[in-house]
């Protein structure tokens, strides 16, 4: 009897480190990544990489400033498409729901966040580029903007939802319309919740590559207005990787160094902003 | 107004099943169910089967898995059921920021850093030790259904463990109490009690990741070796759905290829509606039984 209580503590043990170990295996490779990013990007960026166009093949040097100027031009774009409809669609869900309407558009909205991201990128090929018979800043924009939808509005749905009901009672009790309790009393409180979330929104979908395949394109120029094809950095990345230069590799790892930089930037700011709490204090 | 809003989503996703659905229409008549059992990719003679590349997907897929299930719910078990709450937290923090990796990340470190690990090190080793099963013989170029798997798995285990540990937490106390106190050891009373009790949350956590699996495009792209193949090795390259579209659809000509493309975009779309689909029913149906037994 003691045996196989001995026996049985020990398989216990033994399998408890394993969990330890599966957890400390899947946190490492985040380090892993960092460690190899800052490695190999860390000799690899200098002050040419912000400023300066990509030179001509075979040449080495150059940088990649029509690259972060199109990401940041295609992020902008893609706020404009994705933050309106997320936000007011999430004030439709959190303050008029309960009808039929607001379970399908909440089902059509886990939906779209599921869609493959390369399916996303024919979508917005065949809605934007074909008419336009051209790549462009627009499709692209369009691409990564749709896939912001889902996730601000969830988010906004969630944090309004986060707001104390007596705040809304409070409103209409002193004799605001339902309106502009909403607009003057329930989203101010909900405000700073809403903001965390589009900024992980915007981190999300800074990084995809695959709808900007075949919508924003690439282009190893500036690229004027919003109707040309344009440079992002992750489709950078992407091309140089996959070249057989050695500088463009070099270029690569920078290029894979600030855009990860960016995205664990924003992440890690979003999550402490969050764990301390965005709710409205109940006193 | 805000109705407006709401409205257009539902209309995007509506517009989106419409486009795919009469955007491959060409093919969808001219092959019909060929399409998905042929294995002849030939856009000069206009001939698309689409066999190697649900191959290859439903093949990396399954690696990953294989890799990430395991991994991902021993972790879960670990930060759930185990670790003190002030190791816990930052933990799901690290896994947390490990899932806002980009994938194009992922590729340029399986291009430079996993695919000569692999040719030098790992498949050799694979070889010589496993390689009387048919899944680990052939040349090692790096490249392949294996190393893709690979990374898939490490691009999935976030999204195990960070749904798993939540269905692990939601699980009452009681049932870890009376366990323990009928004298089960802690391991027993987490994987007799407490995983049963998840079992069909952990289930929808892995239809979640598999959805992922089958749509990732750029990471696998940059790994799988681009090469229509069906072997029984592990080691061949090969092609995935996500991968074929990604790499010919800007090169596509004439009506019919660019067709085939949008419709293995549409095959893609169905999996993984079908998948997150069950996924958030069986969440579903944990959650609602957590809280049931909770009241009780």
């Amino acid at each position: 009897m003691t045996a196989r209580l001995r026996w049985r503590k020990l398989v216990s043990g033994f399998m408890l480190t394993m969990t330890g170990v599966c957890a400390l295996v899947a946190v490492s490779v985040l380090f892993f990544i960092l460690g190899y990013l800052v490695y190999h990007g860390g000799t690899a960026i200098n002050w040419d990489f912000f400023t300066k166009l990509p030179m001509p093949v075979g040449e080495t040097g150059g940088g990649m400033a029509n690259a972060i100027v199109g990401s940041a031009k295609l992020l902008l774009l893609a706020s404009l498409i994705g933050v309106p409809i997320g936000f007011f669609g999430g004030i439709y869900l959190a303050e008029f729901s309960g009808s039929k309407v607001a379970f399908v558009v909440r089902y059509a909205a886990d939906l779209l966040n599921g869609v493959p991201s390369i399916v996303i990128g024919i979508f917005a090929y065949a809605l934007v580029v074909l008419p336009f018979k051209h790549f462009s800043t627009i499709a692209g924009a369009f691409a990564i903007g749709l896939m912001m939808i889902p996730i601000t509005l969830r988010s906004t749905e969630e944090f309004l939802l986060g707001v104390p009901r007596a705040l809304r009672e409070g409103s209409m009790a002193l004799g605001a319309s339902k309106w502009s309790t909403i607009i003057r009393v329930v989203v101010p409180a909900a405000y700073r919740g809403i903001m965390t979330a589009i900024l992980l929104a915007l981190a999300r979908v800074a990084g995809e590559t695959a709808p900007l395949l075949f919508t924003a394109f690439g282009n190893r120029y500036w690229s004027p207005g919003w109707g040309q094809p344009t440079a992002a950095l992750p489709l950078v990345i992407y091309n140089y990787a996959l070249s057989p230069y050695e500088d463009w590799h070099r270029q690569a790892w920078a290029a894979g160094l600030v855009l990860l930089g960016l995205i664990l930037t924003v992440n890690i700011v979003a999550r402490v902003i969050l764990s301390r709490g965005v709710a409205v204090p109940r006193s | 107004m805000t109705f407006l809003f709401a409205a257009s989503v539902v209309l995007i996703v509506v517009l989106l099943v419409f486009e795919l659905w009469t955007g491959s229409a060409l093919p969808r008549h001219k092959f019909g169910l060929n399409f998905f059992f042929t294995k002849v990719w030939d856009p000069i003679a206009e001939e698309f089967g689409a066999l190697p590349f649900i191959y290859g997907t439903l093949v990396t897929a399954g690696v990953a898995l294989f890799i990430a299930v395991p991994l991902g719910i021993g972790a879960a078990i670990f930060l759930a059921e185990l670790a003190p709450q002030k190791l816990s937290d930052p933990l799901q923090f690290f896994i947390d920021l490990l899932a806002a990796v980009p994938s194009v990340i992922y590729g340029l470190l399986g291009v430079f850093i996993v695919i000569p690990l692999m040719r030098q090190w790992i498949q050799p080793a694979l070889k010589s030790t496993l390689g009387f099963l048919p899944l680990f013989q052939g040349p090692a170029y790096g490249v392949g259904f294996f190393t893709a798997g690979i990374i898939l798995a490490i691009m999935v285990i976030p999204y195990i463990i960070s749904v798993s540990r939540e269905v692990l937490l939601s699980v009452p106390r009681d049932q870890r109490e009376a366990a323990l106190a009928l004298g089960s050891t802690r391991w027993e009373s987490t994987w007799k009690v407490v995983v049963p009790f998840a079992k069909t949350g952990i289930m929808g956590s892995i239809f979640l990741a598999l959805a992922r699996a089958l749509g990732e495009t750029v990471a696998v792209t940059m790994v799988i070796g681009n090469t229509p193949t069906i072997s029984s090795s592990l080691f061949s390259p090969g092609y995935s759905i996500a991968a074929v579209i990604a790499n010919e659809f800007t090169e596509a000509t004439g009506d019919l290829y660019l067709q085939a493309l949008i419709e293995l975009g549409l095959v893609l779309f169905l999996l993984t509606f079908v998948l997150n689909g069950l996924a958030r029913l069986l969440m579903l149906l944990t959650t609602q039984r957590g809280s049931g037994m909770g009241q009780a």
